[in-house]
């Protein structure tokens, strides 16, 4: 009964945007104040009635009700409480109502804090969330109906993949849709902005809160993916260049052009068409990722059930929803002509140079990931483009962009002094190079380790010496406190989040000088690896509520005194047969000790071992980026005008 | 600075991102694309010694064995067949959790000039009813299955062919 409801509710929800879509545009189009004063509360309802539905799934695999088959298929009932609401969203149509969810969250609270909107903008940006959310929920109800039934119920359901059975995986889903779906604000605006002809500063005051929002969240599940492939796949890496990473970066990467380009919208009220651009291609990169990863035409380690149907159905969705985008780009951007001319050497110029590093990047990454696939269809090759060619395709952009993340902040709006600019730089530069030397003195000669912890010192050094410029820190010291209370919130988000960048890069730098070993020990044995004595004890058995599993016991032991005591296990779960490696981590926050265990033989163990210098560094970085981004968010001038993406948390 | 003198900068800059971008993925591509070989592919054609490429198929029920290679790593010998011919493979490191013989596979690294393949990586899925669609058009290629006809043979019926290089 539950699942029929929520199976109504889905149709409800999809008759309901498809009216949110239709009357609203109609409204603003005729001007006529009645139907677009029906946006908001169809808004409302509609997010209403998914709220339903996911309850109802919720519910479903909480009682683990095994006449559902998404239930059967992804969930046991000997499974905690808690993943078993990750199994929900952990599956290909769980995750499909998360968006849409995550979605009619996003129309109900630009409903709910658009008051202040024009009210014609209002309703045309509800009006595309609703065809948005329409052909999504259409997506659902025809390709990946949750609530399906399978009769006779089985007595118990198959178990969720125990690789998914992590807290970390419980909540990337949910931050990386919120990412996703945050795009499709923005494109929403953009869409909107186009229908009207008229894009300003105010338009800019409300794309630049969603595109910030929508990054922050997208950083954070990017980094909660890469954090648990770190510690629960157990290969001792953190970034693959899969397909499917490569289909959360696009985004980000345009995301990131996108933020930017938006300040410039703001405040200069220039680049008005190439932001209505990035816009467009944000949530295109999205709906790309969303195609990529459920259609199964690449190949990639996630396995989303494959189907053909599904991937024709949302290749249709892309097409309708970026081609007519990009149509009605074509037709109506040349009306939005930009009011602001600046110099090359400027804020704006700098911002421009972001842009087009960020987008050659974005492009590079796409043809790597696509390749493949074209060169299948084409040529029939079957081949595969890994890590070596997105590094050395990518690492030649990343440079300069670096190099200038640094100086951009300092430069003036409209025209700058670049020299002044890096006059005040100086000292940063020396701290970059003297890093650089620093690494090659006490590593060896390990050329990117260096240019890393160089890139790291530059962008941290230059967001302090961007904040200690804007405090007049050295000029007037006695009134840099008060300025820096003074200071708006923007700017020290916009500081923070390069510094995250570059304690990011010191963690990649720290990781490429990572070593490992790979040795088989008997019991009592032990090896040497990056100065830590590390000593197998024991291998034994040992019981979990849903697994059993072989335990290595290592003690890692610094010049007789003991570090730590590793316990990597390999896991066997009887429900659905699986093996996992559970991966042994030891951090102090500058370096972590990494143990795996692989087969046994007569009585010892393979193990593989790894030092992994600053390597937690990767992930705090991007916390503190995403923590500039909501620092960035509350910001007095958002605030004021613009709505708060409270409105819109993660549901549990 | 006049409109149509930025319009020109723009449309400069823009073309030298674009430029460089391709320039990138180009001399990027020469280097680091990764060629698909199957082991019947490999006997038709030796591939060059010293570029990377992926060598798929099944792992030859019966042929795991492990050793201690020359260097003292653990080292994990097994045999990869699409049905008509074996590769050796030798790889030094603990295999993925889905690694199973008679199972699909794919390998990373280069051939030896002792005729084995030594892998860097070694690939197997999340899922273990998941055969790698390389791996599937290598066994339909090589004409032991079709897949038209239902699930792979079991894993005995691989080994029927003929050892060469085995």
């Amino acid at each position: 009964m539950i699942g029929e409801i929520g199976h109504f509710a889905l149709a409800l929800g999809c008759i309901l945007a498809l009216t949110q879509s239709v009357l609203p545009l109609i409204g603003a189009h005729r001007a006529d104040a009645r139907l677009m004063a029906l946006a908001a509360p169809l808004a409302v309802a509609q997010l209403i009635a998914i709220a339903a539905a996911f309850a109802a799934l919720l519910w479903a695999f909480a009682v683990n009700d095994t006449t559902v088959s998404n239930v059967v298929l992804n969930s046991h009932s000997a499974k905690p409480l808690i993943y078993k609401f990750s199994g929900a969203w952990g599956n290909h149509e769980g995750s499909m109502v998360l968006w849409v969810l995550i979605l009619a969250l996003c129309g109900g609270a630009v409903a709910g804090f658009g008051r202040d909107l024009p009210s014609a903008l209002q309703a045309r940006v509800i009006g595309i969330l609703g065809l948005i959310a329409a052909g999504f929920l259409g997506f659902i109800i025809f390709t990946s109906n949750p609530f399906e039934r399978v009769w006779p119920p089985p007595m118990d359901g198959q178990g969720l993949n125990p690789l998914l059975q992590d807290l970390g995986l419980a909540l990337h889903p949910p931050m990386l849709y919120l990412g996703y779906v945050g795009y499709a604000v923005t494109f929403a605006f953009a869409v909107a902005a186009l229908l009207e002809g008229r894009v300003d500063a105010a338009w800019g005051r409300w794309v630049r809160p969603w595109s910030l929002a929508a990054w922050s969240f997208l950083t954070l599940g990017i980094a909660l993916g890469s954090w648990w492939a770190y510690y629960e796949l157990g290969w001792g890496g953190y970034w693959f260049w899969d397909p499917v990473e490569n289909a959360s970066l696009l985004p980000w990467l345009i995301g990131a052009a996108l933020l930017h380009c938006a300040i410039v919208v703001e405040k200069r009220e220039s680049l008005k068409i190439w932001t209505v651009l990035l816009a467009i291609l944000a949530f295109g990169m999205s709906l790309l990722g969303a195609f990529l990863v459920r259609s199964g035409v690449l190949n990639s380690v996630h396995a989303f059930a494959n189907d053909p149907a599904r991937g024709v159905f949302l290749l249709g969705l892309l097409m309708i929803y970026v081609t007519g985008a990009l149509a009605l780009f074509a037709w109506r951007a040349p009306r939005l002509g930009g009011t602001g001319i600046f110099a090359p050497i400027s804020r704006e110029g700098a911002l421009v140079l972001n842009n087009l590093l960020l987008c050659s990047i974005t492009a590079v990454v796409l043809v790597g990931t696509l390749w493949p696939m074209f060169a299948d269809i084409l040529f029939g090759a079957k081949i595969s483009v890994g890590a070596p060619f997105f590094n050395a395709a990518t690492a030649p952009l990343v440079v300069p962009l670096v190099a200038a993340m640094a100086v951009g902040p300092l430069l003036a709006w409209k025209r700058a002094d670049l020299a002044g600019a890096l006059q005040r730089l100086w000292w940063v530069g020396l701290l970059a190079v003297a890093s650089a030397f620093l690494t090659l003195l006490i590593a060896g000669y390990h050329v990117w380790p260096a240019l890393g912890f160089a890139a790291a010192a530059w962008l941290i050094g230059g967001a302090a010496a961007d904040i200690l410029d804007r405090i007049a820190a050295f000029r007037r010291p006695s009134q840099a406190w008060n300025r820096a209370r003074g200071l708006p919130r923007a700017a020290w988000g916009g500081a923070i989040a390069h510094a995250g960048m570059g304690v990011t890069f010191a963690g990649l730098a720290g990781m490429g000088l990572a070593t490992d070993a790979l040795v088989e020990l008997k019991p009592g044995q032990s090896t040497r690896l990056a100065g830590y004595e590390w000593r197998l004890e024991s291998i034994r058995d040992v019981q979990g509520p849903n697994w059993s599993s072989r335990r290595a016991t290592i003690t890692v032991l610094d010049g007789g005194r003991v570090v730590t005591v590793l316990t990597p296990e390999k896991r066997f779960f009887p429900v659905g047969r699986m093996n996992t490696t559970e991966a042994a981590i030891h951090t102090n926050a500058l370096r972590d000790l990494y143990a795996v265990l692989g087969d046994e033989r007569e009585g010892g163990g393979v193990v593989r071992l790894h030092h992994n210098p600053l390597a937690p560094w990767i992930w705090f970085g991007a916390g503190i980026m995403a923590l500039g981004g909501g620092l960035s968010l509350s910001d007095r001038r958002m605030r004021v005008s613009a709505p708060s993406r409270k409105a819109a948390p993660a549901p549990a | 600075m006049t409109r149509k003198k930025r319009r020109l900068y723009i449309l400069l800059l823009c073309g030298l991102g674009l430029g460089s971008a391709t320039a990138l993925t180009l001399t990027a591509f020469q280097d680091n694309l990764v060629f698909f070989r199957s082991p019947s592919d490999i006997m038709r054609e030796a591939p060059a010694a010293n570029r990377a490429f992926r060598l798929g198929g099944l792992v030859e029920a019966g042929s795991l064995e492990r050793s201690t290679g020359a260097d003292g790593k653990p080292t994990a010998n097994f045999r990869v067949t699409d049905g008509a011919h074996v590769i050796r493979v030798s790889y030094a490191g603990v295999l993925p959790d889905l690694f199973r013989e008679g199972q699909g596979v794919v390998t990373l690294g280069t051939m030896q000039p002792d005729g084995v393949f030594r892998a860097k990586e070694v690939l197997a899925r999340h899922d273990e009813t998941y055969m790698p669609p390389e791996v599937a058009d290598a066994l339909k290629r090589a004409g032991h299955w079709n897949p038209a006809q239902g699930a792979a043979p079991p894993p005995a019926e691989w080994n029927t062919a003929p050892r060469r290089g085995g």
